[in-house]
């Protein structure tokens, strides 16, 4: 599918500014023009991709379906699934919270919802494919719908209405099934493939640098020596997970910027479970996010949600090393 | 004349949309107000989940993504 990518690659590097295959500079330089586009046109495609499924299936029919239908369970995954497809704006995480609340949808689902929508982020999801392969990506996404079925229903158990704030408490003992949420949106389909197409542009174009970078410093694969990290962190000390997953939670990162990063990391020795672990940490829970629930929850239900989601990527860290 | 609302938390992405409807009402010379909404009580009175939303007249046009200047233009004009 990329050969034509590695030809041109080849072709500039090579040929054009004639650096030598076999020197170090030229391989390093021919793998950066490689990757840097092929993940760039992947990134876009996925994005693009998204943008035309949520077009048909936007959160509101989702709310919707959930407000009218039980499911008996099947509607955490139902939520996990959805969440993993919609791209994740943290500006609009709160008017969808209370608009489930206000659907009467049982609180755990909300959070499957909100657990699998900026794990399984479209950015990490391209970075994988072109990096890793798409088993690794296959098994990035699916235990990112995992952890949010499983999270979001755990969380459910809790019994946590009581720790929402006072104003989304009131709206809670409200709520009433089978009401909607505005679905149609005013434009016909085709009149919006090019906003579509312009928002996975938009996307593209705001990772670019990060893109370079990270690729830079995975292009310098060669300079570093091959199990440089191994002695620390690819021993498969028990301890390495939870400390990569609670340094990355604070540290919240671009996905974009984080994963070729990871990449030399795992190419150095690091388990790719750790890594894995570490990325979901930094892209899955971040402050500024828990700045804005805070305008729904209280501190303690924002601890609460974050703590159940830092402790699941942390054993889905365990399990990657197991299977990998 | 028309009255603009565009609803959202305050997000780059709601910015980006204020900055479009503005751009496109100068461009088209129409009277309009054009109100930033970011009282999230506010938001949900119109009842959507994904924002920044665009309000004409009441009528939730846009929602949950920035509208391109075409668009904007052709739900404008008329």
């Amino acid at each position: 599918m990329f050969d034509w990518l590695q030809h041109f690659a080849d072709w500039l590097i090579y040929a054009v500014f004639g650096i030598g295959a076999e020197t170090h500079l030229g391989a390093a330089l021919n793998f950066f023009v490689f990757d840097t586009l092929k993940i760039l046109l992947l990134l876009f495609l996925i994005v693009f991709l998204m943008g035309i499924v949520n077009a048909y299936f936007p959160v509101e029919r989702l709310r919707n379906y959930l407000s009218r239908n039980k499911l008996y369970g099947g509607e955490h995954l139902l939520a996990a699934v959805f969440g993993a497809v919609t791209p994740f704006c943290s500006c609009s995480s709160v008017p969808l919270f209370i608009g489930f609340v206000r659907g009467g949808i049982p609180l755990g689902v909300t959070f499957s919802f909100l657990i699998t929508s900026p794990l399984v982020n479209e950015v990490a999801l391209a970075m994988f494919l072109g990096m890793f392969g798409w088993k690794v990506t296959v098994i990035y996404a699916a235990s990112g719908i995992v952890l949010g079925t499983v999270g979001g229903w755990v969380l459910g158990k809790l019994n946590l209405q009581r720790y929402l704030s006072d104003w989304v408490k009131q709206l809670w003992e409200n709520a009433q099934r089978e009401t909607d949420a505005l679905e149609a949106d005013a434009q016909t389909f085709a009149q919006r493939l090019p906003s579509i197409a312009r928002g996975a542009w938009d996307i593209v174009k705001g990772v670019v640098l990060y893109v370079i970078i990270g690729i830079g410093i995975g292009a310098m694969h060669g300079f570093v020596p091959e199990n440089f990290f191994t002695e620390y962190l690819g021993g498969g000390q028990w301890w390495t997970v939870p400390v990569a997953v609670i340094v990355a939670v604070p540290l919240y990162a671009n996905a974009a910027g984080i994963l070729p990063v990871i990449q030399v990391l795992v190419a150095k020795g690091v388990p790719l479970g750790t890594a894995i672990a570490f990325m979901m940490g930094t892209v899955g829970l971040s402050l500024p996010e828990a700045t804005l629930l805070k305008k729904v929850m209280t501190m303690r239900l924002i601890a609460i949600f974050f703590g159940v989601v830092t402790a699941f990527i942390i054993l889905s860290g365990y399990l990657f090393n197991l299977v990998f | 004349m028309k009255d603009i609302k565009i609803l959202g938390t305050g997000c780059p992405k709601c910015k980006q949309t204020t900055a479009a409807v503005e751009e496109t009402v100068k461009k088209l010379g129409i009277e309009a107000t054009i109100e930033k909404v970011e009282d999230i009580m506010e938001i949900m009175k119109y009842n959507v989940l994904s924002t920044p939303a665009v309000v004409v007249n009441g009528n939730i046009v846009f929602k949950g993504r920035v509208p391109t200047s075409s668009e904007l233009e052709a739900i404008l004009a008329n």
